[in-house]
């Protein structure tokens, strides 16, 4: 892995020295963000979203495990139990919001770095592992999310339980039991809620292994970069330490500025007040919606209403939905175009931008209740997300005049006269 | 309350069960008869689960001054299906109609359930 | 291959989306949903202005007092403050005899069980139990008022609009809408999610709390006070939380100031991203 030019890690302290031959952590690390790993030099800010998103991952992990010593995953007291974090708690109503609010800014950043990777084609060979692993921990993190959101018992979150395991049922056959089966019971109650807190807890950590293998597939070619043209000589990159650190240093304040004006001054803003109600199964919410960051899906499943063929609209609906996500999996196989980085794909980038569009599209739709027109603005859209990934990308790509992409990372930073008077080999 | 879900009862006016009637059995997607869904000398008695069989939330309908939906049976509000005065799905995206638990009639005026 | 079966599968997606949309937009051109009498009525909440509102918002002790009066006199008959306890109370300026006074003086005591005996009994309250909880018997369930203002939209403005916006049911609505006639024992409320609500006009009459400090109790008056109290119960730590996000930003917008000046210094004479 890593480029020969590569520094090695040279301890000079005599302890230093020890523990490299006993435990060569402090090289690990020194390798994987430290100076010792090569980054190509000219990459920009988009760049700084894998670095926040661990970030956002070691919020959630710290004031979760806070949260858990005080919480009650008990059907009876856990709405109770949430409150009394939010009044008797020493400092429960900071970690509280900054738990719900850090799942908002986890997504935000997530979505960034996944808009990052369809920009620039990052999901291309030879990063298509890197790429997979991140959908594996898109889906862990939704799940994550979801019974995460369960928790509190307020109305939303037993009725987004209901429905969301309701989404199980129909599948042919076995979906009935499949749904009881997952329940632990007919309708959401304390078994339920049992295994969401187990599950809720036990995930982030499956992520941060993921997370893990997510670095480490990435260090084996080196990061992309905005021109998608691979590295060539050591004039193309610089050490992470200290040029990423540093950057990644300022790009981790701007965030934090952001998100603790979010958690300090608008808490409740991203939810939603009937999670402030006592779960009551007898009574469904005016509209049930989920999250913000789920909206988009919420629409796709929505939008089928009527039976297809012989399918029944429902089991579209939940086909669909998961599809949305899933046949990302592929997306590395369907966009044959050799050129990466959207800058220099004329036609791609117009598409991506409407999919940008599209989804936020969806996601407003997905946010309002189940009326028309908003029905019918979600079909339309969700038509254009699945023509986008299925149809239009494995076609754009033969269809297509990419422009002429520079020689080499060196070249696009500086220029080609600079280049040569710097003696640079091109 | 049954297994932990609520059960909606319902005391069809003769108007509604006219209606329910007058409904083609091949225009619905799920088709039965209002006389299949309750029992020999109770047409009047409509009991169904108060669970959708879309996604399983509560319909409105059943209180006063709740809205019933175009078909006047009940109207679910998570994903806007619409049942009949017989608690058929008419519109929708569910894909059945209302469940009718096992129940008998103990007594003239009482049911068990399950 | 692959992506042949894409282009299959994504058509097949297409096509079920374009069904369900020509079925929907057919039936929505042939038959347009009427509006319902909820979505014609349905008002939003008032404006409401209150000393908490804003990024330096703070809580007006006193008016906080006379909406907990408010809720003492009139609204604890029905509904629960079951999250809040007495000793919540010293934020509003009450001192600890005060507090003490008002817990046993509560019209509604507190349950005890007895687990040797199995006696059930109830005793005074004291200061460090929560509010006891209001059983309710008639139509309708009064929720709890605790969280009342994050739990609808609007917050304080939702609930100072519901207790003035009791009226007549406007002619003209059941005029167009004969079924959404207001039942038997409920009362019309333009404000409330269905326009019929099982609460009786709380607040019926100029005067009907005397407050202790010369503010004229008008219904108008008496509203906003209970609202901003309800503000206050929802979560007691809103002033402090402010006051901290000050502090927490004011130190990281210098620290990504810091930042951004080492950045810049470490990227000095190397050309990178443009």
């Amino acid at each position: 892995m890593s480029f020969p030019w590569a520094n090695e890690y040279t301890p000079t302290h005599p302890f230093m020295q020890w523990l490299d031959a006993k435990l060569p952590l402090p090289r690990f690390v020194y390798n994987a963000v430290g100076a010792g790993y090569p980054v190509p030099r000219n990459l920009n800010y988009f760049w700084n979203f894998g670095v926040l998103a661990g970030f956002c991952l070691v919020i959630q992990i710290v004031t979760g495990v806070i949260l858990a010593m005080h919480y009650a995953a008990n059907s009876d007291i856990a709405f109770a139990s949430v409150e009394h974090i939010m009044r008797d708690v020493n400092w429960g109503w900071m970690m509280r919001y900054a738990h719900a609010n850090g799942a908002s800014a986890f997504f935000v950043v997530v979505y960034i770095h996944i808009f990052r990777g369809f920009f620039y084609g990052s999901y291309k060979a030879p990063r298509e592992m890197i790429w997979l692993l991140g959908v594996v921990i898109f889906l862990l993190m939704m799940a994550t999310a979801f019974m995460g959101y369960v928790l509190p018992w307020g109305q939303m979150s037993f009725w987004g339980a209901q429905v969301i395991t309701g989404l199980f049922s129909a599948i042919p056959i076995v979906g009935n039991a499949l749904h009881t089966w997952l329940l632990g019971g007919f309708a959401p109650d304390n078994a339920a809620l049992n295994r969401f807190f187990s599950l809720h807890f036990l995930l982030p950590f499956v992520i941060v292994g993921l997370v893990i293998l997510h670095i480490w597939a990435l260090h084996i070619p080196g990061s992309s970069n905005p021109t998608g043209v691979e590295v060539k000589s050591e004039s193309d990159t610089v050490p992470f330490h200290p040029y990423y650190t540093a950057k990644d240093g300022f790009g981790l304040g701007v965030f934090l500025v952001l998100y603790c004006a979010l958690v300090f001054f608008f808490p409740n803003y991203l939810g939603h007040p009937d999670n402030y109600i006592p779960a009551n199964p007898m009574q469904t919410p005016a509209h049930i919606v989920p999250e913000w960051y789920f909206w988009p899906f919420y629409a796709i499943l929505r939008a089928f209403t009527q039976n297809f063929l012989f399918i029944p609209a429902k089991l579209m609906g939940v086909l669909a939905m998961f599809s949305a996500i899933l046949m990302w999996f592929f997306l590395p196989w369907l966009d044959r175009s050799p050129v990466r980085s959207a800058r220099y794909r004329p036609m791609y980038k117009w598409f991506l931008w409407v999919l940008v569009v599209d989804v936020v599209v969806l996601g407003y739709c997905g946010g309002s209740p189940a009326e028309e027109p908003f029905v019918m603005i979600s079909q339309i859209a969700a038509i254009y997300y699945f023509l986008h990934f299925l149809v239009i990308l494995p076609i754009v790509s033969s269809l297509e005049r990419p422009e002429p992409l520079p020689f080499s990372i060196t070249e696009s930073v500086l220029g080609r006269d600079e280049q040569a008077a710097l003696g640079v080999p091109a | 309350m049954f297994r932990k879900q609520p059960v909606f009862v319902r005391n069809l006016t003769p108007k509604e069960i006219a209606a329910a009637y007058a409904v083609p059995l091949s225009s619905l997607r799920d088709p039965q008869t209002l006389a299949e869904r309750t029992k020999p000398g109770h047409e009047n008695w409509l009991i169904t689960m108060g669970v959708c069989t879309h996604l399983g939330c509560v319909p409105l309908g059943a209180a006063e001054g709740e809205p019933r939906g175009e078909f006047g049976g009940y109207f679910c509000p998570c994903h806007g299906s619409q049942y009949d005065t017989a608690a058929r799905i008419r519109k929708g995206p569910a894909p059945k109609n209302l469940e009718v638990p096992d129940y008998k009639f103990t007594t003239p005026t009482s049911v068990t359930i399950g | 291959m692959i992506r042949i079966f894409a282009i299959l599968a994504g058509l097949f997606f297409a096509a079920g989306l374009a069904w369900s949309f020509l079925l929907g937009a057919s039936s929505y051109i042939s038959e347009p949903p009427a509006k319902t009498a909820v979505e014609e009525y349905h008002q939003h909440p008032k404006e409401l202005q209150l000393a908490s509102d804003g990024a330096f918002g703070r809580f007006d002790n006193e008016q906080l007092q006379r909406g907990f009066q408010v809720y003492k006199e009139v609204c604890s008959n029905c509904h629960s403050l079951r999250y809040l306890a007495f000793r919540d109370l010293k934020d509003l300026g009450y001192n600890d005899d005060e507090v003490k006074a008002i817990a046993a003086q509560w019209s509604t005591k507190q349950p005890t069980f007895d687990p040797k005996t199995g006696d059930k009994g109830e005793r005074p309250n004291v200061p460090a139990d929560h509010f006891p909880l209001v059983y309710y018997a008639g139509q309708g369930t009064p929720p709890d008022l605790s969280l009342i203002t994050k739990a609808r939209h609007g917050g304080p403005a939702y609930v100072y609009s519901l207790l003035t916006g009791y009226q007549d049911q406007p002619a003209e609505l059941l005029k167009r809408f004969p079924d959404a006639k207001v039942p038997e024992g409920l009362h019309y409320n333009p404000y409330f999610a269905s326009l019929a609500i099982a609460m009786p006009p709380p607040l019926t009459a100029d005067g009907q709390v005397s407050y202790g400090d010369g503010t004229k109790a008008t219904r108008d008056q008496m509203a906003k006070d209970v609202a901003a109290f309800l503000v206050w119960t929802a979560e007691p730590s809103l002033e402090k939380r402010r006051q901290l996000g000050w502090a927490v930003l004011g130190f990281l917008i210098f620290a990504t100031v810091l930042t951004y000046m080492a950045y810049q210094n470490v990227w000095a004479g190397k050309k990178g991203n443009h």
